[in-house]
Order: C-alpha cells, then sequence, then structure tokens
C-alpha cells in the first residue's frame, strides 16, 4: 500500500483541509443551460499525493478536471495553484506555471515524430520565438539538452526504439504513454491524467501503475479521473468522488468505498459497477 | 514543338513565380499550421494595392514594399483576432468573404481616385522603380527559343528579380519549418489542445502563421503585378483555388512543394490549352470554349489527385494529406 502517513490525521468528509495543499477550488460552479454540471463546494490536494477523482458516469469529473486546467472557464469560483490564482488564465499559463495534463481521448500528434513530441514538451526554448528561430546558434544547445532529456524519458518509457516512428503509428497504451511522458518534459510539479487507463491493453496496464508511482517517488503531486476501481485501490493516497457534480465523500480509498452515499452514488447509477474489494 | 517551347516558357513566367509565392505564403498557413485561409488572394490584391498606389503618390520603391507588408499584416490581424480562438472552419468563412469585401471594395466607383476602379491601376503608374533597377539593356534578348525585353514589364529582369524572391521565401521556409517554432506550428496543425496543454500560447503562434503567410501572399501580389496589371477581378475567389490546387498538387508542408505545384499547374494548363486548340475541331470546341475547358480538366484532375495521390507530388502521406 503507498505511503499515507500525512494524510493520517485528516478527515474522511468531503472538502476537508489538508495539511499542505498545492491545488485548492473554492465555490467552482460550471453551468451548461441550466444544467449545473459543477458545483463544488471546496476541494483541496495535498502535496506529493496520489488523488484519484472518481464517480459515475456523468457526474462532472472532466469538467471539473478541465476546470482546474483552464481548459474551461467556470461561472463563479477561485482557486490557486502552488499560491498562484487559476481564475481566468488561459491553459498554457496554467501548463508553464508546472501544472500540466493528459487527456481522456489520447493527443498524441500523429503526423509528427515520437520525438518530435517529445521535444514539444519542453519548456524556455529559444526556438519557440519566431525571431531566433532564424538564428541556429541561438537555440542548438537547448536543443540538445531536450533531446537528451528525451531521450532519457523515453528509455524509462520504453518508446526509445520508436523515437524516430510517427506518432501516428503507437499502439492506443503506447500513445498514452507518450503523452505521459511527453508531458514530463515540462519538468512539472502537478501532473493531471485524464482517465490514463482508458483504452490500454492489460499488458500495458502494469507498466502505466509503475510509472505514476514513480511520479510521487520523484516528488510530483499526480489528481487523476479513473473508472477502474482496482487501479484507484491500487496507487492511490487519497480519493475524492463525484457525484452530479458534486463533491459527496473523501477519503483512503477503502473508507470511501465503505461511504454508504458513494455505494448510493454508484448503485444507483449502475448497480453492476466492480467497486472492488478491500485487501 | 511550338506547343513545347510554349509551355516551358509558361514554367517560368512571373505569374508562375508570383503563384510560387502564394502558395509558400499558404503553406505556412495550411501546410504548417493547419489554418485554412480561404482568401489568399485577399492578401495579394492588398499587396497590390499597397505597392502600386505608394509607388503611384511618389514613395520610394522599399517604403511600398513596406506599405504592402502593412497592408496584410493588418488584413491578418483583423481576420486572426475574432477567429483564432474559434474552430478552424470560422477562419475559412471569414477569409473567404473579407478577401471578396478587398475585390468588391477595391472595384467599387467611390474609390475609383485611389484603386482606379474596375479598370485598375496602369503598369506606368508603378512599374517604373524596378525597372529602373534593372541591369539589363532596354531592348529584346533572345536566350536560345525565348524572346522577352531586358527590362520592361513582362521581362528577363522581372523573371529574375521574382524566381530570386521564391528562392528566398523557399530558404525562409525551410528554415523556420526546421526550427522549434515551427514544430510548434505542426503539432498545432495535430492537435491545438494538447500544445496548449504544454504551455505553448496557441493563439498567438497561429497569428504569426497566418501573418507571415499572409505577408508573402502580399509580395506574391506585387511580383504578379508586374507581370500583368494591378485588377481587382484578376484576384476574386478563382485565384485563391488556384493557390490552393498549386500548394496540395505540390504537396502541402514539403519546401519545394509550392513551387513544383506551380510550375506543373502552369505548364499543364498551357500545355491542355494548345493540345485543344491543335487537336480538336472549331465544330466541337469553339476557340472561346478552351479556357473554360482547360480549367475545366484542372478540376477533374485535383479530384484524380485528391483520389490516388493525397498527398501531392512530394508529400509525405503519414504527415499530411487530405483526409476522406
Amino acid at each position: 500500500m503507498p505511503d499515507t502517513t500525512v494524510l493520517d490525521g485528516v478527515a474522511h468528509e468531503p472538502g476537508v483541509a489538508k495539511p499542505d495543499p498545492i491545488l485548492i477550488a473554492d465555490g467552482v460552479v460550471r453551468r451548461f443551460g441550466g444544467l449545473t454540471a459543477v458545483n463544488v463546494g471546496h476541494f483541496e490536494v495535498q502535496r506529493n499525493t496520489i488523488t484519484a477523482l472518481i464517480g459515475p458516469n456523468g457526474a462532472g469529473k472532466s469538467t471539473f478536471f478541465n476546470l482546474l486546467t483552464s481548459f474551461d472557464t467556470a461561472q463563479e469560483g477561485s482557486g490557486t495553484f502552488d499560491g498562484k490564482p487559476l481564475r481566468k488564465v488561459s491553459p498554457h499559463k496554467v501548463a508553464r506555471s508546472g501544472m500540466v495534463r493528459t487527456f481522456q481521448l489520447t493527443k498524441a500528434l500523429e503526423g509528427m515524430s515520437v520525438m518530435e513530441n517529445m521535444r514539444l514538451g519542453a519548456q524556455d526554448q529559444p526556438g519557440e520565438s519566431l525571431l531566433t528561430a532564424f538564428v541556429p546558434p541561438l537555440w542548438k544547445s537547448r536543443e540538445r539538452e531536450i533531446t537528451e532529456q528525451a531521450h532519457d524519458l523515453l528509455h524509462r518509457f520504453k518508446l526509445y526504439e520508436k523515437r524516430d516512428d510517427s506518432a501516428g503509428s503507437l499502439s492506443g497504451g503506447q500513445r498514452k504513454l507518450l503523452e505521459m511522458a511527453r508531458a514530463l518534459m515540462s519538468k512539472p510539479t502537478m501532473v493531471m491524467l485524464d482517465e490514463p487507463m482508458a483504452g490500454v491493453n492489460p499488458a500495458l496496464t502494469e507498466s502505466l501503475l509503475e510509472h505514476i508511482i514513480e511520479l510521487k517517488d520523484e516528488g510530483m503531486t499526480v489528481l487523476f479521473v479513473e473508472h477502474d476501481m482496482h487501479m484507484v485501490r491500487r496507487i492511490s493516497d487519497w480519493v475524492a468522488v463525484m457525484a452530479q457534480g458534486e463533491l459527496i465523500a473523501e477519503g483512503p480509498a477503502s473508507t470511501v468505498m465503505q461511504n454508504a452515499a458513494v455505494q448510493d452514488a454508484y448503485l444507483g447509477a449502475h448497480h453492476d459497477t466492480d467497486l472492488g474489494e478491500d485487501l | 514543338m511550338d506547343i513545347l517551347i510554349n509551355a516551358l516558357e509558361q514554367m517560368f513566367t512571373p505569374a508562375t513565380a508570383a503563384f510560387a509565392i502564394a502558395a509558400i505564403g499558404l503553406n505556412f498557413h495550411f501546410g504548417l499550421t493547419g489554418l485554412l485561409n480561404m482568401g489568399q488572394a485577399g492578401f495579394m490584391l492588398l499587396g497590390m494595392y499597397g505597392y502600386a498606389i505608394s509607388v503611384r503618390e511618389g514613395l520610394p520603391m522599399w517604403a511600398a514594399i513596406l506599405v504592402a507588408m502593412g497592408a496584410a499584416i493588418l488584413f491578418g490581424l483583423l481576420l486572426g483576432w475574432p477567429t483564432l480562438k474559434l474552430r478552424g472552419d470560422y477562419l475559412a468563412i471569414v477569409t473567404i468573404a473579407a478577401a471578396e469585401i478587398v475585390r468588391y471594395v477595391g472595384r467599387s466607383n467611390t474609390l475609383v481616385e485611389v484603386t482606379g476602379g474596375s479598370l485598375g491601376i496602369k503598369g506606368k503608374d508603378y512599374k517604373g522603380p524596378l525597372e529602373d533597377l534593372s541591369p539589363f539593356p532596354d531592348e529584346r534578348i533572345t536566350v536560345g527559343p525565348f524572346t522577352y525585353h531586358g527590362s520592361a514589364s513582362d521581362s528577363w529582369w522581372l523573371r529574375v528579380v521574382a524566381w530570386v524572391l521564391v528562392a528566398l521565401f523557399l530558404l525562409l521556409f525551410w528554415r523556420l519549418s526546421n526550427s522549434p517554432w515551427g514544430r510548434v506550428l505542426k503539432g498545432i496543425r495535430e492537435d491545438e489542445d494538447a500544445v496548449r496543454s504544454l504551455g505553448k500560447n496557441v493563439y498567438w503562434y497561429k497569428m504569426q502563421a497566418l501573418i507571415i503567410g499572409g505577408v508573402i501572399g502580399a509580395l506574391g501580389g506585387v511580383i504578379w503585378a508586374h507581370g500583368s496589371a494591378v485588377v481587382a477581378d484578376a484576384m476574386g475567389r478563382p485565384t485563391t483555388f488556384w493557390v490552393w490546387t498549386i500548394l496540395l498538387l505540390g504537396g502541402a508542408a514539403t519546401v519545394m512543394g509550392p513551387v513544383v505545384g506551380s510550375v506543373v499547374f502552369w505548364a499543364a494548363l498551357s500545355l491542355i490549352r494548345a493540345v485543344a486548340k491543335a487537336f480538336i475541331p472549331e465544330s466541337i470546341l469553339p476557340s472561346t470554349a478552351i479556357e473554360p475547358f482547360g480549367l475545366m480538366l484542372v478540376g477533374i484532375a485535383l479530384i484524380l489527385l485528391v483520389v490516388f495521390r493525397p498527398q501531392g507530388i512530394l508529400g509525405n502521406k503519414k504527415e499530411l494529406a487530405f483526409h476522406a
């Protein structure tokens, strides 16, 4: 079981404050026409933990995720990431401040090679500005640096042999790995994974899990949306449950699964959902 | 034999170079960034007006070039500002309409003092400065089977300037497309949300691409104007359509695609016309129908291209092709 000692003293209730939150959302409301998709009173993510965001289909997890990463804008509410306000900040600035995300439907840049995908992930590239792009000596050394960094990551994610292939030739699982590796090129402090296991074959699931745990070992914070409860139990230190747009429970996986409101939400939605077993 | 020489001549006319330049501009838009600019003719026309009017009003040549470029920059900002935050189709709708607005404003009677209305601006009003720079003698010169004037209008000098400019823009495209800047644009072409999630200001990159491609298109227009005249109706929707045909024929996202496309396009069009004229009797295809007949065959060729070689002559199917 992952180490959860830092969260031991924290109450198991929705919206509870954490000892050292890296991400805080407050009073976030997102309506689509008459439908309130997200209405979260308060939510904090503890630094250097793996937090899972779960809930039945239509609970508003992905919308909340998009709001946190600024890919969508809330009608009300505020938030901070690492002390910096998140309200009305454009998504690329959120990414630059150290919170990178992946997508439920993997966004590998298919017309580009694996290596070019990786290089694109790196920050602070002088060659990315139009005027310096003309003068290779100004950006070649940084290019070598990020190429080396990319080689290391590709070795780690077992994609090194594929580095010159076009990303479009990778399998679904390999694309997930590439997307995660590419996100790491920016040396983020927080990684947001939107359904990292969706469409990944069982052979790769295990290595993806290992990679996510490694992120935490390296000091990063992980928040992920997931449907597979077995996986949630395996790797998460903390679980937040959403239903009908609201945060209904928080706590370690084993406690949360016993929570009556959570079971109601799941059973009400679709009673065959596999909540996994306590170990 | 004459037919072949004529086709060969078509390969190197200033118009061929001008269209190659406009297609290089479009290659920044579509080939690199995936922007659907359906109004490249509008950028070309603005460049032509900007240059010709400035020279006519007495500005020096370099200032006239800056005016042409400035007009394209403003046009790009104006079109990009509301549309580049939206889905790609909106840029297509706005550019096609805006290019038509430029043309209609240019040919309107109200502005006849400035733009010359539908008759346009005469060559003698603006061709002087470039022709004065010509190092060639002021007479007709024959090299092999080709005879052109040394400096005036459709001249050797204009051919040299036009193709040097093509070479410069090819170099520019090659340099930028193989830089980290070009990599960001290619990423935007593939999936702009992914690029956004990696911390790049997608909107601003798209704006840069739109403006660079537009400025290059405007300079293509300036070259075109030196080979013929500044007439608004020459820069209508068909012109934009030809530029697209040229780019897709040669291969979008490749360095040489626009040039290969332009050369093949104009040579093929001339061949079709000449062959039709020589071998199809007047009773079946009257001479007035030859022009539309040629363009119709171009249309059919474009359809065949989409079906059998969607990446164009030089393109890489894995990188960029028509999607069925």
